[in-house]
């Protein structure tokens, strides 16, 4: 507490002498111009706070994970199941996807049809790809007798990885949704933003990815 | 072609829930068709039902509250009076049908009573309150709304089509699981709980947005009310908590609809991680509950003491830390699982610490009255009365959190009356409370005082004798959800309480008389200048009703209670400031999407709890066409000609120079 507002305190308990106290709050605290941030800001910031409250529902599908990675229930195990090979394909197209819809997002930017277009066109078949993959993977599985309901590992399994791939194939339809909406409408505004929240969304995905390969995968495998 | 869905599924041997599902359609066939016949239903459907003003869509959440609330009182009612009867005798409610009451009834309370009350309250407000004209997201408000209200319908629906969840409130496995509960009851619960839980969300995201990122020129952080502050730690709750709630229920879905084996008995299925998981949201939302009711008490309490709120700093530093220990005591609902000694010691101590910021609040509105000039207005006697039955429920509460004390109680009607103890007191209270408050600020005349008082000592009085009788019988073994009983020594006390029951149920019929007396009379209660109790925050500048942008010209706010100083600013020179330059104002434009969208998300819902693939597919393309509709609008905005603003605002200036008048002649 400084001098200032010790006076102000001593003097005026109940703090009802607003000038006073005001004044040297506007130095105290930096957000002291308040008033209404910009549009940009605010979509982005609540697409962020969307984006942690996935993160968290990502978090219980992990730690249901955690707890029933050992009850294969006599069933295989994901040293047994996983393929190290074909996880680092889905890796590498999705990695190299986040960098495509970056050049998305200033290809929309800079109203540059060819790199939007270009650069959409391409973050979608490797979205596609990565997809093909890992269904691939899922049949092989359930052609196995390894479906999710052989036992609780193997639906925690899929559940996870599933809600991802889940999330992914929302991804490729928001995607051609918004390559249309650019086609129809142009690079208005607001059509920049909801860009701009997809590849908020598609970034998410990949961190979320990499925190499957680690745990999922990667753990799985050194079992 | 309709799945599990035959006529088998109406109820047509059981007289009760029949009839009171005739009860309930034929009043909503006579509202609409009152509504359609008058010609009104342009009007609703403009003004209200795609409307995406925060003050329409406030309005109607408590709306819903209130409906959702008499519905599960009327469970409650059911349940004393059986328990009256069964005692030796098997009553008049049989057993699977108890069940479903009991679970419809905390369902219902929680989800879609207590919810929609609070979330409605915060939307009124709190854009008000920090000085701007809407939420961030105004059409994604009215989706999360009506979402909400896609849940009470299934619900309710679930009354006379097929029947609800026999499992409680939290549909604890292996009992929710298909082996044992092989009808649609769990998946009622469960897609009315994952639809209106998206709706919770996208408030929860739109009010932390709102509250973070909008505020009026010079609003800063420390400048809020404390409305605005537990508005913020609330809806962090909801934006951390609800997805592990989303989370839980799809496991439980999966389980029962594809066979997965998270919760089974066989398998490797562990059903100890769906009470942590669950009771892991379960926890903060008691917190994302009563948290805005703090804040309602704490605006009370201030403008009916006359005085700022004493220690403002320490109560922000109590719901932020409250925000966080919230997290920590989850395993305090399952000491008896068996998690050992000293992880149930761990979880003791911090249920014990989370009680010290409960503390200091309250400490400081008491301080707060202390030396103030009280008011003892309807709204302040519900804080009172809440300061009161708050700190015995806390008191309880702080009982139940020393383990070998639960392991005597657990699931006793102790535990019953302690959790009734503080979200009666706490959550119901405060939203009486704020109902009353701001009545006024929504609809331009204040609520009858009289019937209020009379509401509030009605409701006070009946919830001991409800309650306390009940602590009674838990603590000499009466464990809960008892459909019949054969101890005498537990008699006595259930009668008491069903006696108590009937003193709530005229306290609502108090509620009740008091809205029909004030509309009757509005011309006299008529709130002129919309600052009806002296208040001290922004919201009291406006006019009562505000119009839809709120404030003619954004306030510049100078420091903490905006509104009481620019008040003392305008009495001292005895006239109002010089009229603002007017604006044109851009305003978000209506938008039916949330309605459309919920009604999708009704078939869809419905579909799926009855297996009706096909119309559970038709529906979420229904869905997400709506959104595309959405995106493909190209003005999203209207303009409001700065001639309207300049003489709705003129209106009000005038009545307020009037009451600057006033106050100069007075003595």
């Amino acid at each position: 507490m400084t001098a200032l507002d010790a006076a102000a305190g001593r003097n005026d308990p109940d703090r009802l002498i607003h000038e006073h106290v005001s004044l040297h709050r506007q130095h105290t605290f930096g957000h002291a111009d308040g008033g209404v941030a910009s549009k940009r800001i605010v979509t982005a910031f609540g697409f962020w706070i969307f984006l942690l409250s996935d993160i968290i529902m990502f978090s219980a599908f992990f730690a249901a994970y955690a707890v029933l990675v050992g009850n294969t229930a006599g069933g295989p195990s994901g040293r047994e199941l996983f393929n190290l090979r074909n996880v680092g394909l889905e890796t590498a197209l999705l990695l190299v996807s986040s960098f495509t819809v970056g050049l998305a997002s200033i290809g929309g930017r800079a109203r540059s049809g060819s790199w939007f277009y270009g650069a959409m066109a391409a973050t979608f078949v490797l979205g596609a790809g990565f997809l093909s993959i890992e269904l691939r993977e899922f049949a092989s599985m359930v052609a196995r007798g390894a479906g999710p309901t052989r036992s609780a590992f193997l639906s925690a399994f899929f559940t996870l990885v599933g809600c991802h791939g889940l999330h992914i194939t929302a991804g490729l339809l928001w995607l051609l949704t918004m390559m249309a909406q650019v086609f129809a409408k142009g690079y208005r505004t607001d059509i920049l933003r909801r860009i701009h929240c997809f590849s908020l969304f598609w970034h998410a995905l990949d961190i979320i990815w990499v925190a499957i390969f680690t745990v999922v995968y990667l753990m799985g495998a050194a079992q | 072609m309709f799945g599990k869905l035959s006529w088998q599924a109406i109820p047509f041997d059981q007289p009760i829930p029949l009839i009171a599902g005739l009860v309930v359609i034929v009043t909503v066939l006579a509202v609409t068709s009152w509504i359609v016949v008058k010609g009104h239903l342009p009007y609703l459907w403009r003004e209200w039902i795609t409307s995406v003003d925060h003050k329409r869509i406030g309005g109607m959440y408590v709306l819903l509250g209130l409906a959702m609330l008499v519905r599960g009182f009327i469970d409650a009612i059911m349940m004393r009076s059986q328990q009256a009867f069964a005692f030796h005798s098997a009553g008049y409610l049989p057993p699977e049908h108890y069940d479903q009451i009991f679970s419809a009834h905390g369902t219902i309370m929680i989800f879609f009573a207590a919810m929609p009350l609070m979330i409605g309250l915060m939307n009124f407000v709190v854009p008000l309150q920090l000085g701007i004209r809407d939420v961030a997201f105004p059409t994604l408000n009215s989706v999360g709304f009506w979402l909400t209200a896609t849940g009470a319908l299934l619900v309710n629906l679930s009354l006379v089509i097929g029947e609800f969840a026999r499992t409680g409130w939290l549909p604890y496995p292996p009992l929710s699981e298909l082996t044992y509960s092989p009808g649609v009851g769990v998946d009622y619960y469960l897609w009315a709980l994952e639809i209106s839980g998206i709706g919770t969300l996208l408030a929860g995201i739109n009010l932390i947005t709102t509250v973070l990122k909008l505020h009026a020129p010079g609003m800063t952080y420390m400048r809020m009310t404390m409305y605005c502050w537990t508005t913020l730690v609330s809806n962090l709750l909801i934006v951390a908590a609800f997805p592990i709630l989303t989370a839980t229920l799809t496991m439980l879905m999966l389980d029962r609809y594809l066979g997965f084996h998270f919760f089974t008995n066989e398998a490797g299925g562990n059903m100890m991680m769906f009470v942590n998981l669950i009771w892991a949201w379960g926890h903060p939302e008691v917190y994302i509950l009563v948290m805005p009711a703090f804040g309602i008490f704490s605006e009370v309490v201030s403008t009916f003491s006359g005085k700022p709120i004493f220690g403002y700093r320490s109560m922000v530093a109590a719901v932020m830390v409250i925000c966080i220990l919230s997290f920590m005591v989850w395993l305090h609902h399952f000491f008896t699982m068996g998690a050992g000694a000293d992880v149930n010691a761990v979880f003791g101590i911090t249920s014990m610490i989370i009680a010290v910021p409960t503390g200091v609040k309250v400490f400081n509105w008491l301080f707060t009255m202390y030396g103030g000039r009280i008011v003892y207005a309807t709204p302040l006697l519900w804080a009172i009365g809440f300061i009161v039955t708050f700190v015995i429920g806390g008191m309880t509460g702080v009982l139940l959190a020393v383990p070998p004390a639960d392991f005597v109680l657990h699931n006793s009607l102790f535990l019953v009356a302690h959790f009734h103890n503080v979200i009666i007191g706490g959550v119901l209270f405060g939203a009486f409370a704020g109902y009353t408050y701001w009545f006024p600020k929504a609809f331009g005349f204040r609520l009858h005082e009289g019937w209020g008082k009379a509401a509030f000592w009605l409701t006070f009085v009946g919830f001991y004798v409800v309650f306390v009788p009940l602590y009674a019988a838990g603590l000499s073994g009466m464990t809960r959800r008892l459909q019949h009983y054969d101890v005498a020594m537990w008699r006595p006390w259930v009668l008491i309480a069903a006696f108590g029951i009937v003193i709530m149920a005229c306290a609502a019929a108090c509620q009740v008389a008091q809205l029909v007396v004030s509309i009757r009379r509005r011309e006299q209660l008529r709130d002129e200048t919309g600052d009806p109790w002296n208040g001290r925050s922004l919201e009291w500048a406006t006019p009562s009703p505000p119009p839809a942008f709120n404030f003619a010209v954004l306030p510049n706010i100078q420091g903490a209670e905006a509104y009481w100083g620019m008040k003392q600013h305008v009495l001292k020179q005895a006239r109002l400031d010089e009229e603002p330059a007017y604006a044109n104002i851009e305003m978000p434009r209506n938008s039916p999407t949330g309605f459309v969208c919920a009604f999708f998300a009704t078939f869809m819902g419905f579909a799926m709890i009855w297996h009706i693939w096909w119309m559970a597919g038709l529906a979420a393309l229904g869905a997400y066409v709506t959104f595309v509709v959405l995106a493909w609008r190209d003005t999203d905005e209207y303009f409001i000609p700065a001639e309207t603003v300049a003489r709705i605002d003129r209106a009000n200036r005038s009545a307020r120079s009037a009451a600057v008048a006033r106050h100069e002649e007075a003595p």
